[in-house]
């Protein structure tokens, strides 16, 4: 427009731009079970096939859900606090993704692996991976402190997307070890693959969908949209949400709340079992919402607005699942108090842990570069003994 | 040769698939992953017949997608196979390369040796074959600077079999480069001298080993793959010419060097001549180079001198022949050292 043609006063100004949306509305396809006050929805043809899997849950099912969001979501604010008073480096918070995160790794069985990213903490948890095991790498005492063999929990991969590919991988060797479609619960296995909506624009990512879908094999990718990577909202990453993608590359893909517990859980196993029986691959979107800063390095105030935290506030996982229980009487406030007290003490016991983590001796560096003798490595070892015993001379 | 042997002269490109052969049969976690390997035998026939004889799950043609090969090679490790992983071509490896320098080089270490990814990643390198951009690099110098990656290369027939099995049988990952001009060059492999190949105890040399190829007492040639042949030749001309005793040291193991061969041999002779087709500008040459002068200096009557590729980017192949180093540029820097 030229200087000349200034349009007139109160004019109602012409834009291609879209109408503004409400971003924390998931649309008509997102299946859900509670509403974000509590409320139980009525289950309708569309979230039929997941509801049967809540009909297992009884009511110590339910309070264990309770129990990990609270207690996830106290881990996640210790690590957070250690960073703040110089015990971690770094800590990427989960804060808000607690339910995304405890209805996947609940779903999941014992056998089937997890490959996370580096925001997993309540996956880690759900595993039963100890969560001061977590804060080495952020520490910086080591890049990854537990056996992924242990848990079946594989280590944080800070590259977005590469570990997508390794899920794939895996599945396709669980797929020729014989553990799909054998009609035994405690055989079958299935992978599941974590990731964010910045993920879902990497090359990785991509990849390992064309490798899951041609091969068939029994992996579920997990993505969670907390709508933010970094400081990069969703529609600077797709224009299409990740959950439509699968269509694409012929293979089923949902999109579920994730700060509803139930619905992740419920999603997650339909789509687990899925895999197991040998019918492949699914796509999940967990609909959720990053409420801290991406990690504790970040400034959220310099790309986004409260108005949206405050949107997705009321739509908290733990306040949703918490007066959902209440109102049913599942749980009571003497219940409450004795769960946020046990995290109290999971976390007391993070932050002994964290603050009493020795350094590692420098000799390890050159430990594990190798699985076999290797000389260069050796030579250098030796020289830096050497070279530090001079010191101590 | 006796009347007994069991010498055959096979070409290098048959011992790879008879190495790769006789690991599958050994040990059934070893998949072969790559583009075309499964009904074509790969673009230069390598994997040819094993798809027929071990099945789709064990030679598997993947999507065309070198991340995803790598990085789904790297979850069949973490499960418990031996992924065998072919890139096409030399110039084809770097979509993976974030996969092979983050994730294949770095899961043992990050794991505290609690992972292993024992994988081979082959890669058929160099030039000499007339080929189009992409097709004739010789990258190996990216990979060698990796710590946690081993990186390997045959020059002859009787390494190509043995070294593809130890590669394979290793619990690191190893690059494994295959000299493709050389592919279908003949040489002998007798495995009745050796247990019939059925052991890899039986294996000539070890992975790890630097081994000298021809002896002589004036320069040393540091080199390996496809320019150990031309090492050779340049020996030889010598040779019939009365000139300078060229010794040959064929490093096979890229990283980490055989650095005691390498040292005894520049002891020895007291010149160096460190030979590759790579460019040279930060290389496995300047390497042996840098290698060679800080543990051998009071050896050496000369400096070190590199010989490679000019660093500029891989030529459209009418120059190959003079970007490529020959005997007559090998011969000119014997001369040169010599007349220090």
């Amino acid at each position: 427009m030229s200087d000349d043609e200034v349009a007139p006063e109160g004019a109602t100004p012409t834009s291609h731009e879209p109408p503004e949306r409400d971003i924390t509305d998931g649309g008509p396809d997102m299946v859900q079970f509670l509403a974000a006050d509590g409320t139980r929805l009525e289950v309708t043809p569309q979230t039929e096939p997941y509801a049967a899997y809540l009909e297992d849950l009884d009511e110590d099912d339910l309070r264990g859900l309770l129990r990990d969001l609270i207690l996830v979501r106290r881990v996640d604010a210790e690590g957070f606090a250690l960073q703040r008073q110089g015990e971690l480096g770094l800590w990427p918070s989960l804060l808000g993704q607690e339910a995304a995160q405890v209805g996947a790794g609940r779903a999941m069985r014992p056998q089937d692996y997890a490959f996370p990213g580096y925001r997993e903490h309540g996956v880690a948890w759900c595993k039963g991976v100890p969560p001061e095991n977590l804060l080495g790498m952020f520490r910086g005492v080591n890049h990854g402190g537990w056996d992924s063999n242990d848990n079946n929990f594989h280590l944080y991969t800070i590259v977005i997307g590469n570990q997508m590919l390794h899920a794939v991988g895996y599945a396709m060797g669980v797929d020729r070890d014989g553990a799909v479609g054998t009609g035994d619960p405690e055989r079958d296995t299935a992978v599941m693959a974590f990731t964010g909506d910045g993920g879902t624009a990497q090359g990785d990512f991509n990849e390992s969908l064309v490798f899951a879908a041609v091969t068939g094999a029994p992996v579920v990718f997990y993505v969670q949209n907390n709508h933010w990577a970094i400081s990069e909202p969703n529609d600077r990453q797709f224009t299409i949400p990740p959950y439509r993608r699968a269509d694409g590359f012929g293979f089923p893909g949902i999109r579920v709340d994730g700060n509803d517990v139930l619905a992740s859980y419920a999603v997650s196993r339909h789509a687990l079992d899925r895999a197991r029986n040998g019918q492949g691959p699914t796509l999940i979107e967990a609909f959720t919402y990053r409420m801290g800063a991406h990690t504790t390095s970040d400034d959220p105030s310099k790309y986004r607005i409260s108005a949206e935290v405050d949107a997705w506030k009321a739509k908290d996982p733990i306040d949703r699942m918490t007066a959902y229980l209440k109102g049913g009487g599942v749980v009571d406030d003497a219940w409450l108090e004795r769960t946020q007290e046990e995290a109290d003490e999971l976390a007391a016991r993070i932050r002994r842990a964290c603050q009493t983590m020795p350094d590692p001796p420098h000799e390890e560096m050159f430990a594990h570069v190798y699985a076999e003798p290797h000389r260069l490595v050796e030579r250098e070892a030796r020289a830096f003994a050497d070279y530090q015993a001079d010191f101590e001379d | 040769m006796s009347t007994q042997s069991t010498a055959t002269r096979m070409t290098i490109a048959k011992a790879l698939n008879a190495g790769m052969r006789a690991a599958m049969e050994r040990d059934p976690k070893v998949v072969l992953m790559g583009e075309d390997v499964g009904k074509l035998g790969g673009v230069f026939r390598i994997t040819e017949g094993l798809q027929k004889d071990f099945g789709e799950d064990r030679v598997v043609d993947t999507p065309l997608a070198e991340s995803g090969i790598m990085g789904a090679a790297v979850g069949m490790a973490l499960r418990g196979y031996r992924p065998v992983v072919e890139i096409q071509f030399d110039g084809f490896v770097y979509p993976a390369f974030d996969q092979i320098v983050s994730q294949v080089a770095k899961m043992h270490n990050r794991s505290l040796g609690a992972l292993k990814v024992p994988m081979v990643i082959r890669i058929p390198y160099g030039g000499g074959i007339g080929a189009v951009e992409h097709h004739s690099e010789s990258n190996e110098s990216y990979f060698a600077h990796t710590a946690g990656l081993r990186v390997v290369t045959c020059s002859g027939t009787e390494d190509a079999y043995w070294m593809m099995q130890q590669a394979i049988a290793s619990d690191d990952p190893v690059v494994f480069y295959e000299p493709k001009r050389r592919y279908h060059e003949r040489g002998v492999l007798d495995l009745g001298d050796r247990g019939g190949g059925s052991s890899l105890e039986d294996a000539p040399h070890a992975l790890e080993d630097a081994v000298v190829r021809v002896e002589g007492s004036d320069v040393t040639v540091l080199t390996y793959g496809p320019m150990v042949k031309v090492a050779h030749a340049a020996a030889q001309a010598a040779e019939l010419e009365d000139g300078p005793s060229i010794e040959v040291v064929d490093l096979r193991s890229l990283s980490p060097l055989d650095v005691d061969v390498i040292e005894a041999s520049v002891r020895k002779t007291g010149r160096c001549i460190a030979l590759s087709e790579a460019q040279t500008f930060a290389s496995i040459t300047s390497e042996l180079a840098a290698h060679v002068q800080e543990h051998c200096f009071y050896h050496l009557e000369a400096p070190v001198l590199r010989v490679g590729g000019y660093n500029i980017p891989y030529p459209p192949s009418r120059h190959e022949e003079v970007f490529l180093p020959d005997l007559d540029r090998v011969l000119h820097a014997v001369e040169t050292l010599l007349a220090y």
